[in-house]
């Protein structure tokens, strides 16, 4: 059985199992860590949104076998600051905002968030409704509104 | 008839009012409360031609739940215990309307705890309880409101008769603030008096909850109590559970609805391939069990399965369309002597699937069961359950998991009953999932309908409105059936099916329109249905409000003074005026771009949308990959009159995304059916509203307090729903007469029937970003 090691939130971690088992399912099923949630296996719905190396990317979609034993994978659960455990300035935010309704969809849509939000300071911008329009995660309780509400006040504080 | 749908008794009456409650037999204080009914008031006669009072304003759904609920709510209990919590397990689903945290602010108020004190779960299927745990047609809060807030104040009562006896003076020298009672320069915890408060035995009391004047927390916006689980990845669902042994498991499902195994040509192979453990044949199809998802899934690709028909092989979106017109029910009122409108309007079908697929845990014993599941009716999965697996009731546990959203798909246990035969067959615990494809396909939809409209008018007045829907039939078989059959007995609505009870109970007419009929005749087809958000409401609205533009414009009024002019209510009227004044009615736009108007009054409650859409060709054609754009919502503006709005915060989301649902279902969101089967098989097939379809500019207004709560989780889809296609009407000069509006362009490229599911990408690194 193949060996795969990376580092999790911060910490290595070391999984046995087949190259094409998407790292969705080495996160839930293999290691436990369910923040990332499932809504399609297609890249679409963009539900398991998480951090590899900083930006955003869809686990659903990537065999475990691509996985470097240097890439920093990062789920919502490793998206506080690992040593106070202040919340992210986007998850204060999305408190602020009261965001959340079943709340399946938002750790999906923070962490979408925060990499949108790096991306565009890195250009030296701010993001505006066109960028908003960009977003692709699915919230089916339909709280788009307050998600671009809870962005706008967290990109001041990033 | 102003205000024939509120309760008859003015707000001083409500506070005098007293209910009882028990004191129950337990190691630390426990106080269960019973249901209080609705009274209602007698209709008043009003302007313009009155339209006899329906059976919805006389008794509406919720009513009727209230009323079946009434023998059991007495077993409801709050639980005070030594850490100065207090503990309530809901009998309701919590699927993001946000009913915990509604809960929990009742229970905080009577009580008067902090917020964060009051703890509260979702109770196990209680089969005592009997129609008491259903969570559905926005009657949540309506039924609940009473008993918990009579609960607590016995609760609350108890504690200071405890402290005032310890104490020695009476219980009118002491105080409670935060949870602590003071008095006589002593003061005391509730968690502190918790045994001494016990009750030896269980006895009758009554009780008078807080006169609403002195809320403190009903009314201001709070947020949820679950927020920063959610946002911390925290908030467990059902396939985060970690129950021992319970492994991956998945359905490979039939190329068209309902369709049977006859024969699997590889079983052994699959059961072969690596990390399966279990493949077994199932009513539904052919269930695999492994390592991870993936395993699963490979697995599910790799069946080669022979597979029978199923019962609506045959039927396609043109098929549907012609039964339902030939099942049409006649109109009634001629068009003579007066000037007529009649028009057909057809909805397609629709999926109420939620971003948390089907899914649950199932360990299955010889002698018992366990199930862990997102259930709105768990009594009716667990009886089920247990008919299907020879256990008695009381052998099947049922444990009631935070949901992923609902709109109507967790009102059955489809995947609870799945899990628990799979678990059955092999032997072993499972934690089963549909895939999203498989939701879409074979889960449960909205069913297509038509709606047929005819309005005489004449001298200013309309003469008689008449509407005649006819839908595919919807499936009651979530145990409400009983229910309201029941209870339907009891109605002034005579002897009717329980879906035309549903009808007719969440069907009203808020204008005086005259002679007014609607009603509903079902082609029973079968598909798989159920309720979605708002259930009939959402057709049924749309058309009548784009009838209600029509005869505005016919008989040279403006639409938003022709609705004033017609409505039964002054909340009705003061809800649109908030709109129309909020939004600027009627403010000029460049052409293309236009306003609409909806309103629609169920559950006691109100609420009226103004949108502005643009439909400019640079906006229409607008590019998204794989994703559909068209005609965009620019704004809204909607009023909500909730009766008593207990978390105005909460109420406001529940609107959002009951906007969000009416801009789908009028512009983008519908489901194909080809020979049997949807073509949708992805969130990039079955456009639900996106971000790029979200209005930029969306302002919620809640209306004052006004009485005892109404229901409100579902009340802006429908107008919401017809503000949406109203406003399109106008941006295009032609009144739509099918919905969603670009249901006859098929956007996307479907995914093959053969394998049931497809294959995870594996190019996702190239997508980062």
């Amino acid at each position: 059985m193949p060996q795969h090691t990376f580092v999790l939130n911060g910490k290595q971690v070391t999984v046995d199992t087949e190259d094409n088992v998407r790292l969705l399912w080495v996160l839930r099923d293999l290691l436990g860590v369910t923040g990332p949630k499932y809504g399609c296996g297609l890249n679409v719905c963009k539900a398991c949104t998480s951090h590899i190396n900083g930006k955003a990317f869809n686990p659903c979609s990537v065999p475990v076998s691509d996985i470097k034993a240097t890439d920093e994978v990062t789920t919502i659960e490793g998206l506080a600051d690992a040593e106070s455990g202040a919340l992210h300035p986007m998850q204060e935010a999305w408190l602020e905002h009261d965001v959340a309704q079943c709340g399946y969809c938002q750790p999906g849509q923070i962490m979408a968030a925060v990499a949108k939000v790096r991306a565009a300071k890195a250009e030296g911008r701010e993001l505006g409704d066109d960028d908003f329009d960009e977003i692709r995660n699915i919230c089916r309780c339909g709280t788009y509104f307050r998600i671009r509400e809870a962005i706008k006040t967290a990109q001041g504080q990033m | 008839m102003v205000d024939q749908r509120r309760s008859p008794a003015g707000a001083e009456g409500l506070q005098r009012r007293r209910f009882l409650g028990y004191l129950l037999a337990a190691p630390t204080l426990a106080v269960a409360a019973r249901l209080g009914a609705d009274t209602l008031a007698p209709p008043e006669a009003a302007a313009a031609i009155p339209s006899p009072p329906e059976p919805a304003d006389i008794l509406d759904l919720g009513d009727a739940l209230s009323l079946a609920a009434m023998p059991t709510s007495n077993l409801i209990a709050i639980q005070v215990n030594r850490d100065d919590t207090v503990s309530f397990a809901v009998p309701r689903a919590e699927v993001g309307q946000g009913i915990t945290t509604t809960i929990a602010m009742l229970i905080a108020e009577e009580m008067d705890v902090p917020l964060e004190k009051v703890h509260v779960t979702l109770a196990d299927a209680r089969p005592e309880l009997l129609f008491n745990q259903l969570t559905g047609g926005s009657n949540s809060v309506r039924s609940l409101y009473d008993p918990v807030r009579t609960a607590a104040a016995i609760a609350r009562a108890r504690l200071l008769s405890t402290a005032a006896g310890q104490w020695g003076v009476p219980a009118s020298a002491l105080t409670v603030q935060n949870g602590v009672i003071r008095g006589s320069g002593r003061s005391a915890t509730f968690g502190s008096l918790a045994e001494a408060a016990a009750s030896s035995r269980t006895e009758e009391v009554s009780a008078q909850p807080k006169d609403a004047a002195k809320f403190k927390i009903v009314g201001t916006p709070q947020n949820r109590i679950d927020a920063r689980d959610a946002v911390t990845g925290k908030k467990q669902f059902t396939m985060d559970l970690q129950i021992p042994d319970a492994l991956p498991a998945m359905v490979c499902r039939p190329p068209t609805i309902g369709g049977t195994v006859k024969s699997v040509r590889n079983l052994a192979a699959v059961k072969a391939m690596p990390g399966i453990t279990d493949v077994v044949v199932i009513s539904s199809g052919v269930a695999v069990r492994g390592k991870t998802i993936t395993h699963c899934m490979d697995a599910v690709r790799a069946l080669q399965v022979n597979w029978g028909p199923g019962p609506v092989d045959a039927e396609s979106d043109d098929t549907v369309l012609k039964k339902l017109q030939a099942a049409t029910l006649p109109l009634a009122v001629p068009p003579v002597l007066t000037s007529s409108i009649e028009a057909d309007f057809v909805f397609a079908f629709a999926s109420n699937s939620a971003l948390e697929t089907n899914c649950a845990v199932a360990d299955v014993r010889p002698d018992s069961a366990e199930i862990w599941s997102g259930l709105k009716a768990p009594i009716t999965a667990q009886e089920e359950i247990a008919t299907m697996l020879g256990l008695p009731v009381t052998a099947v546990k049922v444990h009631v998991m935070q949901g992923g959203g609902s709109f109507g798909r967790k009102l059955f246990g489809d995947a609870a009953l799945e899990a628990a035969e799979i678990s059955k067959k092999v032997g072993k615990p499972v934690k089963l999932m549909w895939h999203r494809t498989d939701d879409f396909r074979h889960g449960r939809t909205h069913p297509m309908s038509l709606s047929r409209v005819r309005v005489n008018y004449a001298l200013g007045n309309v003469v008689s409105y008449e509407q005649r829907h006819t839908s595919v039939t919807t499936d009651f078989g979530h145990g409400l059936g009983e229910l309201l059959t029941a209870v339907a007995a009891k109605l002034p609505v005579g002897d009717i099916g329980f879906s035309q009870t549903v009808f007719e109970l969440s069907q009203s007419m808020p204008y005086n329109f005259g002679a007014t009929t609607q009603l509903l005749n079902e082609v029973p087809l079968k598909f798989h249905t159920s309720s979605m958000r708002n259930v009939y409401s959402p057709n049924v609205v749309c058309a009548r409000e784009l009838i209600v533009d029509q005869l505005a414009a016919k008989m040279g009024q403006d639409p938003l003074a022709f609705r004033r002019s017609f409505f039964k209510d002054e909340r009705h009227r003061a809800a649109l005026d908030k709109v129309a004044q909020a939004g600027q009615w009627g403010r000029q736009l460049p052409a293309g771009m236009a306003q609409g108007i909806g309103f629609h009054a169920e559950y006691k409650s109100c609420s009226a949308v103004l949108v502005e859409i643009d439909c400019r060709p640079e906006t229409v054609n607008r590019k998204v990959r794989d994703g559909v754009t068209g005609p965009r919502v620019t704004k809204v503006f909607m009023a909500v009159d909730a009766g008593l709005p207990i978390n105005p915060r909460g109420l406001e989301a529940q609107m959002m995304g009951c906007i969000n649902d009416g801009i789908g279902l009028a512009l983008t969101e519908s489901l194909h059916i080809d020979k049997g089967l949807p073509l949708e098989g992805s969130w990039d097939n079955f456009f639900y509203t996106r971000q790029w379809n979200t209005p930029p500019e969306m302002e919620i207004f809640v209306m004052p307090a006004n009485g005892e709560p109404g229901g409100a989780g579902e009340l802006g889809v429908a107008s919401s729903f017809a503000a949406v296609a109203c406003a399109y009407a106008r941006a295009v000069g032609k009144m739509p007469t099918s919905f969603p509006v670009n249901h006859g362009t098929l956007s996307f490229e479907p995914l093959p029937r053969v394998p049931s599911i497809p294959d995870s990408p594996t190019d996702g690194l190239s997508y980062v970003s």
